[in-house]
């Protein structure tokens, strides 16, 4: 399996982990997994993607997708990744500057709490 | 001639075999392990490209990339054969249908069409999944893009130092190269 995801709640902020690569192929499970969860009224997101392998951008137009989906419903959409292979491609298309980047997932749920 | 030749269905289920093999090449090429990772993502991106536009133009057709080891540098070039807009006689199309894709090449990055008219218009994508498959775009077929047309080619010059894309009238080809050292004797 190329993309493994799975997702849980906690503190209220429904957290997905993503495993393996996101691209062309693999990227439309993500977007239904997000479109699904904010359709089951989550609207505060953490996207862990320490597991994440590979990252085009396809896998930024879904994040992106998803970013918007829960903004519009006042809510917010975090990552949490601290490769720097991964890290590039948000550098290199100044997505760094749209989505809130964390090291970890507790970090990403503290500072979700924070901004309340 | 090139070093290796791949040729493939346009299915976005082939565009990891296409960056696994470019990464193996430039690897024996000598590229630098640590721009190995900008090849995968650029021949990728170029791939995904390819991919989506042969899907909406012609599915039939398979993607040509080709890998060669120049000596100081591995180039790899990425063809699709999809027509580009002026030359496809289709006065239905809206305006916008198929230039972002193919136009992009000629002119600049995400022009007219991004989003929701050309995303809409068939990209269904051949993985079966349902939903819209392919593109970076594709979140734009819910109507405004999340991610314009022609970003996958912005992402590519960000981690290539040498691109070009060549579009024609049969289609669009985008070279990149980086630099390699031959592998010690």
């Amino acid at each position: 399996m190329d993309l493994k995801l799975g997702h849980y709640n906690k503190d209220g902020i429904e957290v997905v982990d993503v495993e393996g690569e996101i691209d062309v192929y693999t990227a439309p499970r993500l977007r239904e997994l997000l479109i699904d969860l904010v359709n089951k009224n989550n609207y505060q997101l953490v996207v862990n993607m320490e597991k994440v392998e590979f990252l085009d951008s396809t896998g930024l137009g879904v994040l992106v997708g998803g970013l918007k989906r829960v903004r519009a419903h006042d809510g917010s959409l975090d990552l949490v990744c601290t490769q720097e292979r991964i890290l590039k491609i948000f550098r290199i298309t100044g997505l760094t500057k749209v989505f809130g980047i964390h090291e970890t997932v507790d970090d990403a749920i503290a500072a979700k709490k924070s901004e309340k | 001639m090139a070093t290796v030749e791949v040729t493939f269905t346009p299915l976005p289920a082939h565009v990891r075999t296409a960056r696994l093999v470019a990464t193996a090449v430039a690897r024996r090429s000598g590229v630098d392990e640590s721009l190995l990772d900008e090849v995968r993502l650029a021949v990728g991106e170029a791939c995904s490209r390819a991919v989506e536009a042969h899907q909406r133009h012609c599915p039939a057709e398979p993607v040509q990339i080709e890998m060669t080891d120049s000596g100081e540098r591995f180039v790899v070039v990425v063809r699709d054969h999809a027509p580009t807009a002026a030359a496809r006689p289709d006065p239905a199309a809206p305006p916008g249908d198929g230039t972002d894709r193919n136009g992009v090449g000629s002119g600049g990055v995400a022009s007219e069409g991004v989003g929701s008219g050309s995303a809409g218009s068939g990209s269904a994508g051949s993985d079966g999944a349902g939903s819209d498959g392919a593109g970076a775009d594709s979140a734009g077929a819910e109507g405004g893009s999340a991610i314009p047309a022609g970003f996958g080619l912005a992402v590519i010059s960000g981690l290539a130092d040498d691109v070009r894309v060549l579009s024609t009238s049969s289609g669009v080809s985008v070279q990149m190269s980086w630099p390699s050292t031959a592998a010690p004797s």
